[in-house]
């Protein structure tokens, strides 16, 4: 059988403008792949592509072993997505919205209350099966969608920004369940701009922009790969006149924006010496990671 | 055709059921209101133009009235399912984009929604048919071809109204769906008075509108009549539904298959 979900050159134009421009992944079976990219770069498109909801343009998809879009449908009977927003059914409590979900794959009525139990107690939500979705917090109706997105017993599971929007308790709940899933031999393609998120969750990511993959590898592979390992930033009274007369000198590479400088290097222990003697400037000393790696693919100006 | 393929395959049910669910939490009301305003009009007119005019066609003003008002009440709740309420899972709730992330066609949701506001109007005009009975309105065993016809005469205004749906921005829009299209029917086609009373132009125009055609077969079969060339007007209300679902169809794919 061919992998869980394989896509090769993949190109999706609106009216001109090529906002895929060519994608290829392949992901084998029990694996977190990652799609990180700012917004607008494609992410959202790829993956309503892999799912069969739009044609592309050029390149073949495999989903699960069915060709797409031509049998996407057959491939989204074993498939589970977590929407970018939820779209729970305001009209129906927690539990009639796993019911009422489970009969889109046509599960019949008794095998779906049966797995009831299970899904609200994966989503923490063992006591509201019968609360309207209104009184639910973002955290938990976060946790229910992924538990609708499981009521099929998927093996492949597409979630699309998961934790935007979560406070910080809630996350680490939502990462503990996605890590329960990946424990339980399900596959994962998720989409994010959270560097933290990537990094825990992601046995391998791409960081797309602009609707090309400009790297693909495990999260430590790549940032090895691209940038030094050690970083400084400066920030504080006199960071300019520090970056302009010293920073070059004390790193590999040193780039100043807006009021901090970043020092990439091997061997820190030069700058932060420097920096002692420069009681108005604060400084960071720390390992380089994913977020140094997607700055510097993708750049530093804002996107819309 | 790919829409008989997903009516056989029958996955547009659970959709269907989706529907019913929330309909039926709520049906109480639901029913009240569909009664209480076609209600209104019939004790409204129906008695008060009774002392002006005692009989139209051969019969009391208020039973003609009946027949009438229990078509364009059917019209009515099949336009207000498939515009708002459809507006509503499509594109504020994204109800659609939840379901056709399971394995369920673009084709399974529109022909789920096109046959639940349907429903609706069988459920509407079943309604108010019993209300009818209970008033002593009328009594003749005709009246059971009421409930088809409802849901026929439903079909062809859920058609053709998933196609404003289809176009829609936001619900503003369908304001003019009903004061350009559907109110004007209900002032031309029958349901106060019979059109063959208006003018020559009038009448051409009536008979080219689909609720001419509804209350054509309804009126006589609440009246205890068999209506003449009934497969004519049950063909005009099927061909005005077929066109605007598959107009519809293709606009739904145009906007959010793109």
């Amino acid at each position: 059988m061919a992998g869980v979900l394989e896509a090769k050159g993949v190109r999706k134009s609106y009216g001109g403008r090529e906002v895929v421009a060519g994608i290829d992944l392949a992901l084998a079976k029990g694996e977190c792949y990652g799609l990180l990219g700012p917004n607008g770069a494609g992410k959202t498109t790829t993956l309503r592509m892999l799912l069969g909801l739009t044609a592309p343009d050029a390149g073949t998809i495999s989903l699960l072993g069915h060709p797409v879009p031509q049998a996407a449908r057959e491939g989204r009977i074993r498939v589970g997505v977590v929407p970018q927003m939820d779209n729970l059914d305001p009209d129906f409590t927690v539990s009639e919205n796993l019911l009422v979900y489970g009969r889109y794959f046509g599960m019949p009525e008794a095998e779906i209350r049966a797995r009831l139990p299970k899904l609200l107690e994966f989503a923490a939500l063992e006591t509201r099966g019968a609360s309207p979705i209104q009184s639910l917090s973002g955290g938990m109706k976060r946790r229910l969608v992924l538990a609708r997105a499981l009521v099929n017993d998927p093996d492949l599971i597409f979630l699309d920004e998961p934790t935007t929007g979560l406070d910080p308790q809630a996350r680490h709940l939502m990462w503990e369940r996605l890590r329960l899933l990946l424990r339980q031999g399900k596959t994962i393609l998720l989409t994010t701009h959270f560097m933290d998120e990537a990094e825990r969750l992601c046995d391998r990511l791409a960081i797309i922009d602009h609707g090309r993959m400009l790297a693909e590898g495990t999260p430590r592979a790549l940032i090895a790969e691209h940038i030094e390992p050690e970083v400084v930033e400066v920030y504080g009274e006199g960071v300019e006149e520090w970056f302009g007369a010293q920073a070059k000198q004390l790193a590999t590479r040193a780039e100043l924006h807006g009021e901090t400088a970043f020092c990439y290097t091997k061997d820190a222990a030069p700058a932060v010496a420097s920096l002692k003697d420069h009681a108005s400037l604060r400084f960071l000393h720390r390992r380089a990671n994913l977020e140094d790696l997607f700055l510097k693919l993708t750049g530093r100006e804002m996107r819309e | 055709m790919s829409v008989a393929r997903a009516l056989v395959a029958g996955r547009w049910v659970a959709v269907w059921r989706r529907n019913y669910l929330v309909w039926r939490k709520l049906a109480a009301v639901s029913i009240a209101g569909n009664i209480i305003d076609p209600l209104f009009y019939l004790l409204g007119f129906g008695l008060g133009f009774a002392t002006m005019i005692p009989e139209v066609e051969g019969v009391k003003y208020i039973a003609f009235l009946a027949g009438g008002t229990i078509c364009y009440t059917t019209m009515l709740a099949a336009s207000f399912e498939a515009l708002y309420s459809g507006f509503a899972r499509m594109h504020v709730q994204r109800t659609w984009e939840g379901i056709l992330n399971a394995p369920v066609s673009l084709e399974d949701v529109v022909l789920a929604e096109w046959i639940w506001a349907a429903s609706k109007s069988l459920l509407s005009g079943t309604a108010i048919l019993l209300v009818a009975i209970a008033l002593g309105l009328g009594q003749s065993w005709t009246m059971v071809f009421i409930v088809p016809l409802a849901f026929l005469i439903g079909l062809s205004f859920a058609g053709m109204g998933l196609v404003m749906t289809a176009l829609a921005k936001s619900y503003d829009f369908f304001t003019y769906w009903f004061t350009l299209v559907l109110t004007p029917q209900m002032l031309l086609c029958g349901v106060f008075f019979p059109i063959s009373g208006l003018p020559g132009w009038v009448q051409a125009i009536a008979s080219s509108l689909p609720l001419t055609h509804a209350i054509a077969i309804g009126r006589p079969l609440f009246l205890g009549q068999w209506p003449d060339s009934a497969l004519l007007h049950a063909g005009v209300l099927v061909a005005y539904g077929a066109a605007g679902f598959w107009i519809a169809l293709t606009l739904f794919r145009r906007r959010l298959l793109a």
